[in-house]
């Protein structure tokens, strides 16, 4: 078992002809991952090396069953990529695309609320189940199949994490990250309730950082919830307030959204936390 | 992107929201000469800076007579305005703000912003304006008033009258200030803020209500669809080297220690300045090449870290996903030959073709240090400035 996806995920990419989408088509595919349709208007009926191109989402539907879809559109065409993918049907929703205006990701959240789907991200490497299906853009080779649930808002700080687990022998379940803007589709609750009822992961990382109150929440919810041992990490102790860290979200405002906050929130609620980067594999190895 | 008091509060005269009568000017004859077109005193003059707390910093004055509005504007300009948020060096200021005074019968705070765990917008108000709200906030939150405004239904009736009747204002107030706030979420999502303050919203002895000051931020995300917007952004607030940076879409942030850093992705960039950090040092920057940088990019990077005279070593710190390793060695080599390096770099590298990368920067012989984890690469860095 694992978490939202699967050996039999099918996945529709969105933007499938672009550099971006052509290039992580092929490294999915590579991966084994069931890449079954691609859309790109106007270029419906070509093939992306052997994988159909349909002008809508709705069409390489009905014509393919893909249940997943990965999104890599140009930022101001994110929203309605997002919401195409929904109205077709898609349960699940990973959108790598960064740049989406804020006010764009407000609509589409409430816009979903009405349909029955998942979005991860955007702004996010996407998730994987080591050696059966990934979806999104992080190095497949550095996972290895285990039972360690993995959650971030980062990209490579996520890869990080990831290869330190794997030279130390601890594979992972899924690995997911729900990406960097202030406003997404997943939060780490979300993935930390999945977690608790995958028979298939038995301890959880969860890397966070600067900006918003999630992991102040997300604490809480795992004393109250999480049978499972956690191990926590937050990015940006050092970063000054009022600047915005990269991510959209990553930016502390007033005395909300530090890292000192999130470290306490952690350690009061029995989240083990690891605070220098460079031995979080070992310290959850010592943990797990 | 933020932008001054005087192009928020003209940008709020298009949207009919009340606000002073007024004019940005450059110099103390300009100042003189709007004041003289306000038709009488006390007239305000206020320090025009990217940042709050500028009437405790000494930026902003009232003028009873032309003397004083000539003396305060030749005191403003030209200053170092230190306040909470500009840090410790200050932000010198080059332009005014000179304003009709007005007569306040009570002060009150109105903001508008995204809220995040809601996905919303969120009007938040309260009676104490004029103070820091973030006070009011800790300390008696029953007096803030919180309306969620559904982004798909908009703003309604019912919650323009919470909020009005919330800020306890008098019946002859209310019709105006329903206005306002219907007129300020308009130009709020027309121009795609992230932010939009007022504090102090006033109330004037003849029931009026007005903006007596503006703190607007947009979402820079959403600047490709308001060009005339770009105009607004103002370079002289912004560190230059920051603006450098900018043209080649590299994140970059300049801070106050020597050890420069260069990093894929924003969060492993955080993590990287943490790391310097917990091994004694401190991180001169945060700089995100991006999870796929190219390599011309990397050399931008290079350059612009090399520039900064407070730096005395660099910490390469390169997660290789969609960013290939051999790709970003090729523009540190590149960087190297035509900038020249002077100060040790320490390197640290892992991911896609991370052999092919180390190969590239041994072959070039550039007298770089490399370290095997982070760990490692942590102390060799502050044993470098030590």
């Amino acid at each position: 078992m694992s978490i939202y996806i699967n050996k039999d995920t099918k996945v529709v990419v969105q933007g499938i002809t672009g550099n971006e989408g052509s290039f992580h088509t092929r490294a999915c595919l590579e991966y084994g991952t069931k890449v079954v349709a691609g859309v790109t208007p106007g270029k419906g009926g070509q093939k992306m090396d052997d994988v159909p191109v349909f002008n809508t989402v709705k069409k390489a539907v009905e014509e393919t069953g893909a249940n997943a879809s990965l999104i890599f559109v140009p930022p101001p065409f994110g929203a309605d990529a997002i919401m195409e993918a929904a109205d077709a049907g898609i349960e699940l929703i990973v959108t790598i695309t960064e740049g989406v205006p804020i006010l764009d990701m407000v609509k589409v959240k409430n816009f979903l609320a009405t349909k029955n789907c998942r979005l991860i991200g955007p702004n996010c490497p996407g998730i994987i189940t080591p050696e059966e299906c990934k979806i999104g853009i992080m190095p497949g080779n550095i996972h290895r199949k285990g039972n360690i649930g993995v959650i971030s808002r980062s990209g490579t700080l996520t890869y990080e994490v990831v290869d330190q687990l794997t030279k130390l022998g601890m594979g992972q379940s899924t690995c997911i990250g729900i990406g960097g803007d202030p406003v997404n589709g997943t939060n780490f609750i979300d993935v930390l309730e999945a977690f608790q009822n995958d028979d298939d992961t038995k301890a959880v990382v969860m890397v966070g950082e600067i900006g918003g109150s999630a992991e102040e929440e997300a604490a809480k919810y795992i004393k109250e919830n999480l049978t499972k041992p956690v191990v926590g990490f937050i990015a940006g102790l050092t970063a000054p307030p009022g600047r915005r860290m990269g991510h959209a979200g990553a930016i502390i405002s007033g005395s909300s959204g530090t890292g000192t906050a999130k470290i306490k929130a952690f350690k009061d609620n029995g989240v083990h936390v690891c605070e220098n980067l460079g031995q979080i594999g070992q310290i959850c190895k010592d943990v797990f | 992107m933020k932008i001054h008091e005087y192009q928020a509060k003209e940008l709020f005269r298009q949207y009919n929201v009340p606000v002073p009568q007024g004019k940005a000017v450059f110099s103390v004859e300009e100042a003189k000469e709007a004041a003289s077109g306000l038709g009488g005193f006390p007239v305000v003059v206020k320090a025009q800076i990217h940042a709050g707390g500028r009437g405790k910093g000494g930026g902003v004055k009232l003028a009873a007579s032309m003397e004083e509005v000539e003396s305060f504007a030749s005191d403003i300009l030209g200053m170092t305005l230190v306040t909470h948020q500009t840090g410790p060096e200050g932000r010198l200021v080059q332009k005014l703000l000179v304003e009709a005074g007005q007569q306040i019968e009570k002060e009150l705070y109105l903001s508008l912003l995204v809220d995040r765990a809601t996905a919303s917008v969120v009007i938040m108000a309260s009676r104490d304006g004029g103070m820091n709200i973030e006070d009011v906030a800790a300390n008696t939150p029953e007096r803030i008033i919180k309306v969620q405004v559904d982004p798909l239904m908009g703003i309604q009736g019912y919650q323009l009258r919470q909020v009005g009747f919330g800020l306890e204002l008098p019946a002859a107030a209310m019709k105006q200030f329903s206005q306002l706030l219907a007129n300020l979420y308009k130009f709020f999502i027309a121009n795609d803020c992230s932010l939009v303050e007022i504090n102090p919203l006033i109330l004037t002895f003849d029931d009026q209500v007005m903006a007596l000051d503006a703190k607007v931020d947009f979402d820079s995300n959403a600047m490709y669809r308001h060009k005339n917007l770009m105009e607004l952004r103002d370079l002289d607030e912004e560190d230059p080297m920051e603006v450098e940076a900018s043209k080649y879409n590299l994140n970059y942030i300049n801070l106050d220690g020597n050890v420069g850093n260069i990093v894929n992705g924003a969060g492993l960039a955080m993590a990287t300045m943490d790391i310097i950090k917990n091994a004694g040092a401190t991180p001169a920057n945060f700089m995100d090449v991006g999870g796929g940088a190219s390599s011309e990019q990397v050399e931008n990077a290079f350059k612009i870290i090399l520039a900064d005279e407070k730096v005395k070593a660099v910490l390469i710190n390169i997660f290789g996903g969609i960013l290939r390793c051999d790709n970003f060695a090729q523009g540190v080599v590149d960087a190297a030959q035509k900038t020249g390096i002077n100060i040790p770099v320490v390197v640290r590298m892992e991911g896609t073709n991370v052999d092919e990368g180390k190969k590239i920067l041994n072959d070039a012989n550039l007298g770089l240090t490399s370290a095997v984890d982070l760990a490692d690469a942590a102390q060799k860095i502050a044993t470098a400035v030590s």
